[in-house]
C-alpha cells in the first residue's frame, strides 16, 4: 500500500521553554531497513524517536518542515490521528520492562491491550493471540508466563514482553529506545537477536542507543546525535571504519576494550598509558574461601584471591553473581559467613574497634553513585575536610589539601563551595575519588565507578584512574559487569558467576584464551565494532526455563 | 518439581504474615483496653466516684458497683476481670444513662455509621474525579485547585458546618437546621465532613497520579495508542491508590474526630454527642466504651487494607 | 517553509511565589498580635458595653461586637496569643518528647524498639480527637489539659517518623561511605545522622503547627478547651453560634482568623520543605 519511507522527517525542532533538545533533524527509516542514532545522554535521541509518534510531552513545541507517517501528513495529526498510527503503524520499546511495563499489571493483560486498542483480533481470540505472541518472541511457557507479572520475570523475559506489546498488531516498524541497556550481556545478545529476527520477517528497525557496539550489530544506517544536531550520518560499516567527524572518533577511542588496552581513551591518537610497569609488589588485599548468605540463599560461595600492591584486579560477572557482596566483605561492610577477608595480613573480625577505623584508612571505596555516598547537606569542601581529618592532616593545612587533592583528579578550586548535586556525574565521580584519596589509601575498591557514566565521561575517569594508578602506587580492586571496561583496566581478572569463581587469571589469558564454558560464553555475547553485521551475534540460545524464575 | 518449592515456601510465608498480623491486632486491642484501665484507676478521687461520674446515686447503688466492679479487690484482680469483661464484650454500665454501655453505643451506633460512610464516600468520589481531572494539567487549572485544597484543609469544620447551616438551613430553608433523620439532614452535615478529607486526599492522590504518569510504563501505554483518559483511569489510578490506602488508617481517626464536631454543630444523634455527654458528665464507662470500640473497629479495618493492598500491588505478595 | 507548532509550550514557572509573601506577612501579623496585641488594638478584650450588643462592623468596630457588647475585632486580636501558643506548645511538646522515643527506639537496640514501637501501635491506633476526649475526661476540661492531650495523640506519629528516617539514613550510602572512610560511630551519629533526620522533622513540625491549632479551637468549640470569657477563636465561635442567624460576624471573622493562621503557616511550612528538598 505505501512504497515510500515508514517515516519522514525534515529539519525536525523540538524545545522545551527555552531549551532546544533537538536542531534541524532529519531522517527517514524505508521499509525492511534498520537506522540507528546513536548519542550520549542529552543528545536529543529519544526525543527524536518519541516525536516520530507525537509523545514528546505536554511542555515539548516540535516544528518540522516535513513530518509523515505511514504517507500520512503527520504536522495535521490530531491525538485522535496519532493514536491511530500507535500501535498499529509504529511500535515503540523502551528500556527496562520492569518499569516500561505496568508492574501492578500481568504482562498478558498489557499485550492484549494493545489488541483490544485496535481491534484488530476479535475479542474472543485475544487470549490465543497473546501467547501466540509471546511464543514468537521466544518466551518458553507463554501460558503460565501471560499470567505473571514482571517483577516474577528475569530481565530478559520481560524485555521479550515488552516486545511482545509493541509488535502485537504487526507494526511496520519499530522503534527501540535503548533496548537492551539495562540487561546483562549475554541477555543483551539474545534481544538483539530476536530484534534481528523481527527485521527478518520484515518489520523496519529504528534503534536508539547510546552504545556504538550494539548498533553496529543491528544497523544498516547510523546518525550520530550530539547536543541535539546529527553530527554524522552513513552506513554503518563506513561511519565505524572511517569516521568524518572528530566527535565520532572521540566515541569511537573512548570505547573501552582490546584494542584499548595500554593507550589512553580520552585523547583520539592513541597516546600509549603513561603507566611504568612496576613489578607487583605485597599481598595487600586476601580472600581466603568467602561465603556469604542471604536469607537462606548463598551470594558468595568460596570466592578465594589476593591483590597486590599496585596492581588492578578486575571483578567481573553479571547480575546476580555477588560480585558487590564480594567488595562489601572486603571492605568489612558486611562479616562474612564463612572464610575470611584479610586486610594486609589481619581479618576484620580480630580488630579491635579503633584498629578497624585505621586499617579502613588503608582501603578506600568509590560507588557507582556518587551522590548517594555525600551526605546531601555538605558541600565539596567539608566532603574532603572529614576525609583529610580521617587522614591526620592538621585543621590549619586542609584547605590547601583539599585544592591539591582537586587538581590531581583535574578539578578547580572553584568546585570547593559547591555541593555535590550541582556537579555534574563526572565532576561528582571525580570529587568521589578525591575524598578516597585524601586518606592516602593503599587500595581503592571502585565498584561500577563508571557504569552510570557516557562513554566519553566514562573513557576521562578511566585516564585519571590510570594516572593515579601510576603516581601513587594505589592497587585497584576493580568491579565491573562491564567486560570491556574490565579488559582496558584489569592486570588480573576474577570471572564470578552466581556467588562463585569461574576462573582467574591474567587479563591477557583471560580474554584470549578462557578456560572456562562460562568465560567464552560472556566474551561470545559481547558486541564487536569490528565484526558489525547480525553474522557475529551468538546463534540462538535460548533462555533456559530453570533460571529464568527469579524472587 | 522445580516450582512446587518455592510455591510452598510463600505459602507459608504468608500464612506467618497473617499470623503476625492478627496478633499485634489483638495486641492493640489489650493494649486500648490497658489504657482504658489505667485512665480509670488514674482519675483523681475514688473508682467507684469516677464510674458514677456526676449522676448522684443512693448508697445502696455505690454498694452495687462496689460488688459489680470487684473494686474491693487488689487492682490486678480487677484488672484481670476487667479483661475478662472486655472479652466477652462487656463494656460496664453507664450510671449517669442508667443502662449498659453496650446497649447506650448500639443506640447511637447508625446515625454516626451513616454520617461518617456519607462522608468518606462523598469524599473519595470527589476526590478522585478531581485527581483525575487535574493531575498533570495547565499550571493554571493545578494552581487553583491546589490553592482550594490548601483552604480545604486549613478550614475548622465545625466552622463550615456553621456557615453551611446558616446560609442553607436558616437563611435559604432548604435543609433541615437541627437533627433531621432522613437523607435531607444528612446532605449539609456530610458535606462538611467531607471538605477536609477531599481536600486531603485529592493532593494525595493528584501526587500519586503524577508520579505514575511520569514512569515509563505510561509511554508505552500511550504509546500502544491508548488516549489519555485511559491511560489515567486503567493504569495511573491504581498506583495513586496505593498511597490513599496507607493513609487510611490515619484518615479513620480524622473522621471520627470530624464526627464528633459534626454531630455537635448540627445537633445530631450518634456516638460523638454520647461520648462529649460521658465527657462532661464525667461518665468514664461510657468514654472507655467508644475508645475500646473505635480501637477495634481500627484493626480491623486496617487488617483489610493490608489485604487490599496485596491485592493491589502483586510486588508484596512476594515480601510477605 | 511552513513550520507548524503541534503544542503550546507550557510556560515557565516564576521564581518569586507571591503566595509565600503573602502568607509569610500574614503570619508576621498574627506573631505580632500574639505578643503585643496592644500595638494592633486600643480595645480590651473584656470591656463589654450593654448598649452597643450585636453591632454590625462599622464605624469603631471594624469586625462589629457580639452579644454583650464586646469589639470583636480587639478580642481576635487578643486571640491570637491562646491559639498560637496551643498550636506551638502542643507540637513542641509532641515533637521532643517523639524525637526522644523515635532515636531511642532506632538507636537503643531491638528491646528499646520493640517496646516503643508496640506502645506507638496502640497509641496511634485510639482515634485522635477520642484519644484526647478520653483524657479530657481524667484530667478535666481546661487550655493546659488540651494542650497535653493533643500532644499526646500527636506524639507516636513523630516517633515512627523519626525512627523511620534514622533507619532509613543508617542504611544510606554517605553513611556506609563515611563509615569505610574510617570515621567514628559517635561522629557518625553526630555529624550526619541527627542533622539528616531533623531537618524534614522541622519543616513538618512546622506545617502541623496548623493541626494542632484547629484541634486546640476544636476543643474550645467542644466546650473542653479554653472556656469563655476568654478570647480564644474555637470558642468566640462557640459562643457566636447562637447569634449567627441576626449577627454573622460574630462567628465569621473568628474563622477566618483561624483559617487564616492555619494557611499561612502552611504555606510557609511548605516553602521550607521546597527549600529543603532542593526544588524551590
Amino acid at each position: 500500500m505505501n512504497t515510500g519511507p515508514l517515516v519522514e522527517v525534515e529539519d525536525l525542532t523540538v524545545s522545551f521553554g527555552t531549551l532546544e533538545a533537538v536542531r534541524g533533524v532529519s531522517l527517514a527509516v524505508n521499509p525492511g531497513e534498520c537506522v540507528a542514532i546513536v548519542g550520549e545522554s542529552g543528545s536529543g535521541k529519544s526525543v527524536t524517536a518519541r516525536s516520530l509518534i507525537g509523545l514528546t510531552g505536554e511542555n515539548a513545541t516540535v516544528r518540522a518542515s516535513r513530518l509523515r507517517v505511514d504517507g500520512q501528513d503527520a504536522l495535521r495529526f490530531g491525538e485522535r490521528q496519532w493514536r491511530q498510527v500507535r500501535g498499529t503503524r509504529v511500535g515503540y520499546v523502551l528500556q527496562d520492562a520492569l518499569v516500561s511495563l505496568d508492574p501492578l499489571r500481568p504482562v498478558g493483560k498489557e499485550i492484549a491491550e494493545t489488541l483490544k486498542l485496535h481491534g484488530t483480533v476479535p475479542r474472543a481470540e485475544i487470549e490465543e493471540r497473546v501467547v501466540e505472541l509471546l511464543r514468537e518472541v521466544g518466551v518458553p511457557e507463554p501460558e503460565l508466563r501471560a499470567g505473571q507479572y514482571p517483577h516474577e520475570l528475569s530481565g530478559g523475559l520481560r524485555q521479550r514482553a515488552l516486545i511482545a506489546s509493541a509488535i502485537a498488531c504487526d507494526p511496520e516498524l519499530l522503534i527501540a529506545d535503548e533496548p537492551t541497556t539495562a540487561l546483562d550481556v549475554t541477555v543483551q545478545a539474545q534481544i538483539l537477536r530476536l530484534l534481528d529476527e523481527r527485521r527478518g520477517a520484515g518489520t523496519a528497525l529504528l534503534l536508539i542507543s547510546h552504545d556504538l557496539a550494539v548498533v553496529a550489530q543491528l544497523a544498516d544506517r547510523v546518525l550520530v546525535m550530539k547536543d541535539g544536531v546529527v553530527v554524522e550520518e552513513g552506513p554503518t560499516g563506513r561511519v565505524l571504519t572511517d569516521p568524518a567527524h572528530p566527535y565520532t572518533r572521540a566515541l569511537l577511542a573512548a570505547i573501552p576494550g582490546e584494542h584499548s588496552k595500554g593507550t589512553r581513551l580520552s585523547v583520539t591518537s592513541g597516546h600509549p598509558q603513561p603507566a611504568p610497569q612496576r613489578p607487583p609488589g605485597e599481598v595487600v588485599i586476601e580472600a581466603r574461601g568467602l561465603v556469604k548468605d542471604f536469607r537462606g540463599r548463598r551470594a558468595v560461595d568460596e570466592v578465594s584471591f589476593e591483590l597486590r600492591a599496585g596492581e588492578t584486579l578486575g571483578l567481573v560477572g553479571e547480575s546476580g553473581s555477588g560480585k558487590t557482596t564480594v567488595a562489601r566483605l572486603v571492605l568489612g561492610l558486611l562479616e562474612a559467613d564463612g572464610g575470611q577477608a584479610l586486610i594486609e595480613g589481619r581479618t576484620w573480625r580480630e580488630m579491635t574497634a579503633r584498629q578497624r577505623r585505621e586499617a579502613r584508612r588503608h582501603i578506600q571505596v568509590v560507588y557507582q553513585d556518587p551522590l548517594s555516598s555525600f551526605d546531601p547537606r555538605f558541600s565539596v569542601r567539608q566532603i574532603l575536610d572529614e576525609a583529610l581529618m580521617v587522614g591526620g592532616v592538621p585543621r590549619a593545612e586542609r584547605r590547601d589539601q583539599a585544592l591539591l587533592l582537586l587538581d590531581q583528579v583535574g578539578l578547580d578550586g572553584g568546585v570547593l563551595e559547591r555541593r555535590p548535586r550541582q556537579l555534574s556525574g563526572g565532576q561528582r565521580q571525580r570529587v568521589a575519588i578525591a575524598r578516597a584519596l585524601a586518606p592516602r589509601p593503599r587500595v581503592l575498591v571502585c565498584d561500577e565507578p563508571v557504569s552510570a557514566l557516557d562513554v566519553s565521561v566514562q573513557a576521562q575517569v578511566l585516564d585519571l584512574l590510570a594516572d593515579l594508578q601510576a603516581d601513587l602506587g594505589v592497587a585497584y580492586l576493580f568491579v565491573s559487569h562491564h567486560l570491556g571496561v574490565i579488559h582496558h583496566v584489569s592486570d588480573r581478572v576474577v570471572v564470578l558467576k552466581e556467588g562463585r569463581v569461574v576462573e582467574t587469571g591474567d587479563v591477557g589469558q583471560i580474554f584470549t584464551n578462557p578456560k572456562a564454558d562460562y568465560t567464552r560464553e560472556l566474551l561470545a555475547a559481547i558486541p564487536r565494532l569490528d565484526q558489525p553485521g547480525a553474522a557475529s551475534l551468538v546463534p540462538a540460545a535460548r533462555p533456559r526455563p530453570t533460571t529464568e524464575v527469579i524472587q | 518439581m522445580t516450582k512446587a518449592a518455592p510455591r510452598a515456601r510463600r505459602t507459608r510465608r504468608r500464612l506467618r504474615a497473617v499470623l503476625v498480623r492478627l496478633a499485634t491486632s489483638l495486641l492493640v486491642i489489650w493494649g486500648a483496653a490497658t489504657v482504658s484501665f489505667a485512665a480509670l484507676q488514674l482519675t483523681p478521687g475514688s473508682v467507684a466516684d469516677a464510674l458514677v461520674g456526676t449522676s448522684i446515686v443512693s448508697p445502696q447503688v455505690k454498694a452495687q458497683i462496689i460488688a459489680d466492679y470487684g473494686l474491693d479487690r487488689p487492682v490486678l484482680t480487677q484488672y484481670l476481670s476487667y479483661l475478662g469483661m472486655v472479652v466477652r464484650g462487656d463494656l460496664g454500665h453507664s450510671y449517669q444513662l442508667n443502662e449498659s454501655v453496650g446497649t447506650a453505643i448500639w443506640a447511637q451506633l447508625g446515625a454516626s455509621l451513616q454520617l461518617t460512610a456519607a462522608g468518606m464516600g462523598l469524599a473519595l468520589v470527589l476526590a478522585t474525579v478531581l485527581a483525575l481531572l487535574t493531575a498533570k494539567r495547565s499550571r493554571w487549572i493545578r494552581g487553583v485547585s491546589s490553592g482550594a485544597e490548601l483552604v480545604g484543609t486549613s478550614v475548622p469544620i465545625f466552622w463550615v458546618g456553621i456557615l453551611l447551616l446558616t446560609v442553607f438551613s436558616f437563611q435559604l430553608g432548604w435543609f433541615p437546621a437541627a437533627g433531621g433523620d432522613g437523607l435531607g439532614g444528612l446532605i449539609l452535615p456530610a458535606i462538611s465532613m467531607a471538605l477536609p478529607v477531599t481536600a486531603l486526599l485529592a493532593q494525595v492522590m493528584r501526587e500519586g497520579l503524577e508520579r505514575a504518569l511520569d514512569e515509563p510504563f505510561v509511554l508505552t501505554a500511550r504509546a500502544r495508542g491508548m488516549s489519555d483518559a485511559a491511560v489515567r483511569l486503567r493504569h495511573a489510578l491504581r498506583h495513586a491508590l496505593l498511597p490513599v490506602i496507607t493513609l487510611a488508617g490515619w484518615l479513620f481517626g480524622l473522621l471520627l474526630g470530624a464526627m464528633v464536631v459534626i454531630e455537635q454543630v448540627f445537633s445530631r444523634q450518634g456516638l460523638g454527642t454520647l461520648m462529649l455527654g460521658a465527657v462532661t458528665g464525667k461518665d468514664l464507662p461510657v468514654v472507655m466504651g467508644v475508645v475500646l470500640l473505635t480501637a477495634s473497629v481500627y484493626v480491623v479495618i486496617n487488617t483489610l487494607l493490608d489485604l487490599l493492598y496485596l491485592v493491589i500491588d502483586p510486588r508484596l505478595r512476594e515480601a510477605t | 517553509m511552513t513550520a507548524v507548532t503541534l503544542r503550546a509550550p507550557a510556560r515557565e514557572r516564576p521564581g518569586i511565589r507571591p503566595g509565600v509573601w503573602a502568607a509569610s506577612i500574614t503570619l508576621a501579623l498574627i506573631v505580632l498580635a500574639a505578643v503585643a496585641p496592644g500595638l494592633l488594638t486600643h480595645g480590651a478584650p473584656h470591656e463589654s458595653d450593654a448598649l452597643m450588643a450585636l453591632q454590625p462592623p462599622g464605624d469603631g468596630h471594624p469586625f462589629g461586637t457580639d452579644a454583650i457588647g464586646r469589639d470583636v475585632f480587639t478580642r481576635i486580636v487578643y486571640g491570637a496569643r491562646q491559639s498560637l501558643l496551643a498550636g506551638v506548645g502542643a507540637t513542641v511538646l509532641a515533637v521532643s518528647a517523639g524525637t526522644l522515643l523515635g532515636l531511642l527506639a532506632a538507636l537503643g537496640g531491638r528491646v528499646a524498639d520493640e517496646i516503643i514501637m508496640r506502645l506507638t501501635d496502640v497509641t496511634l491506633s485510639l482515634p485522635t480527637l477520642l484519644l484526647a476526649l478520653l483524657v479530657l475526661t481524667i484530667t478535666g476540661p481546661g487550655t493546659l489539659n488540651s494542650i497535653y492531650a493533643i500532644a499526646l495523640y500527636t506524639m507516636p506519629s513523630y516517633t515512627r517518623l523519626v525512627r523511620v528516617q534514622t533507619m532509613v539514613i543508617r542504611r544510606s550510602g554517605y553513611v556506609e561511605a563515611a563509615t569505610s572512610l574510617g570515621l567514628t560511630r559517635a561522629w557518625i551519629v553526630l555529624r550526619h545522622i541527627l542533622p539528616n533526620a531533623f531537618a524534614p522533622l522541622l519543616v513538618l513540625a512546622t506545617i502541623e503547627v496548623g493541626t494542632a491549632l484547629v484541634a486546640a479551637s476544636s476543643l474550645s468549640f467542644l466546650g473542653l478547651g479554653a472556656r469563655p470569657p476568654a478570647p480564644e477563636w474555637g470558642a468566640m465561635l462557640a459562643g457566636g453560634r447562637d447569634y449567627f442567624s441576626v449577627a454573622w460576624w460574630v462567628a465569621v471573622f473568628p474563622g477566618v482568623a483561624v483559617t487564616l493562621t492555619v494557611l499561612s503557616i502552611t504555606v510557609v511550612g511548605r516553602a521550607l520543605q521546597r527549600r529543603l528538598e532542593g526544588r524551590g
